[in-house]
């Protein structure tokens, strides 16, 4: 009885990982398809893209560092901090993905730094 | 010493390379596209309450070459005018200084009442801009009383040197009462308004400057040379700030500080000076009001 629960559970972890590989090969197909949709200037669709690649592959760094740069784009900061910060959660030594962190950290502070003026201002 | 500062030498050269492997290594696992992308930043104020735009006016001082409140007062309207969405009002400056010197002893009626001539000088105001008296002309208190319209007060304005001498005036922007009454007129206008200080200024050191030298073959090289020099120039320190004209209340102040120098001989218009500064933050001042973009480049990832 314990051979056979261990066959299976041997089995089951060796498909486990083509399953993996098939769903990174599905999900960078998404994320192909966006990278060529944003570079013609279709963001709208390459964030729909990109997010599809993330549900499908919720730990592809690459996908959610475009999808970060295309919220950036959208002027939607708090989602591109939060794709930023995932990505480099999953990928912390990936320097062009710190690198675009580090330049959207600029913008993002700096309207932080506004709102927090305002708020000043409202209630000195 | 040596030792420790070749070591430190070695060790920041390491740390460069090993950065730069780094990106290389990354990059040569990934393909990379860097793509340019405008980050859109929005206003600082919501707006979106108002359909126009008062730019009331400014206590000013500092030089009496440049009437601050005059000039800002227009260039500001003119700016809004073209790159925002509101409606801006087109009426002569609210004389602000003689508003603040009545405040502090005569009635509540009397310093309520901008000196005003018309309030649809572009012709388009006269409908909907203000409230007008029953004959269609102004029912400004000033003008009942006969006085002359005062736009500006540059005599009155030179009494205001430095910053300081602007602190009796401040009281005026807190005066809710005041700016409600502004607002009911205008119809509850978003207004502007706020105080600017343009001084003459002046400053000798060491600056370092371009020159050209030509060796003995004739070639010509720019070398930096450093040289001692008198400079005057101007400082404009305006404060903005941004008024509800539902409520009277301030919804949002700015300070900024820009300063010019030039060669002591040059002479440079004070107004073209104050135009020179104003350009500088004229960005920032709209920001306030309206959304802009930011460029940048990212580096999107397979």
């Amino acid at each position: 009885m314990p051979i056979r629960t261990l066959t299976i559970l041997l089995l089951l972890g060796a498909s486990a990982a083509p399953l993996a590989a098939d769903a990174r090969s599905d999900a960078k197909k998404q994320v192909q398809f966006g990278i060529a949709v944003a570079q013609r200037g279709l963001w709208r669709e390459a964030i729909y893209r990109w997010e599809r690649a993330v549900q499908i592959d919720p730990k592809y760094a690459e996908a959610l560092n475009d999808l970060a740069i295309a919220y950036e784009h959208e002027g939607d900061l708090e989602k591109a901090r939060v794709a930023y910060e995932k990505a480099l959660e999953l990928e912390p030594n990936n320097a062009l993905i710190k690198q675009n962190y580090e330049l959207f950290k600029e913008i993002n502070d700096r309207t932080t730094r506004k709102d927090s003026q305002d708020s000043q201002n409202q209630n000195p | 010493m040596t030792g420790r500062l070749a070591r430190t030498a070695r060790t920041a050269r390491i740390r460069i390379l090993s950065s730069v492997a780094a990106i290389l290594l990354v990059a040569g696992c990934t393909n990379y596209y860097e793509i340019p992308i405008e980050t859109p930043i929005k206003p600082k104020l919501d707006v979106s309450a108002f359909q126009r735009v008062l730019v009331a006016g400014f206590i000013a001082g500092g030089t009496d070459d440049v009437d601050g409140n005059l000039e800002t007062t227009r260039l500001l309207r003119s700016q809004l005018r073209t790159k925002s969405d509101l409606r801006v009002i087109d009426t002569d400056v609210l004389p602000l200084m003689e508003v603040a010197n009545e405040d502090k002893g005569a009635p509540q009626e009397v310093k309520a009442e901008p000196a005003k001539t018309n309030g649809a000088s572009d012709g388009k105001e006269g409908t909907d801009g203000k409230k007008e008296g029953t004959d269609g002309k102004s029912d400004s208190k000033a003008e009942l009383r006969g006085e002359a319209p005062q736009p500006s007060t540059p005599d009155k304005a030179a009494v205001i040197k430095d910053a300081k001498d602007l602190e009796p005036y401040e009281h005026l922007f807190a005066d809710v009462e005041y700016w409600k009454r502004i607002g009911e007129e205008y119809q509850n206008p978003l207004i502007v308004t706020g105080t600017i200080m343009f001084t003459p200024h002046q400053r000798s050191g060491i600056v370092q400057r371009e020159e050209e030298v030509y060796d003995s073959f004739g070639r010509r090289r720019v070398v930096p040379v450093r040289t001692y020099m008198e400079r005057k120039g101007y400082i404009l320190q305006p404060k903005f700030i941004f008024i509800d004209g539902r409520t009277g209340t301030v919804m949002h102040s700015e300070n900024f500080r820009e300063e010019v120098l030039y060669n002591a001989n040059q002479s440079t218009p004070a107004l073209s000076s104050y135009f020179e500064l104003m350009d500088r933050l004229i960005p920032s001042f709209l920001s306030t009001l309206s959304s802009q973009k930011i460029k940048g480049t990212r580096v999107l990832l397979e």
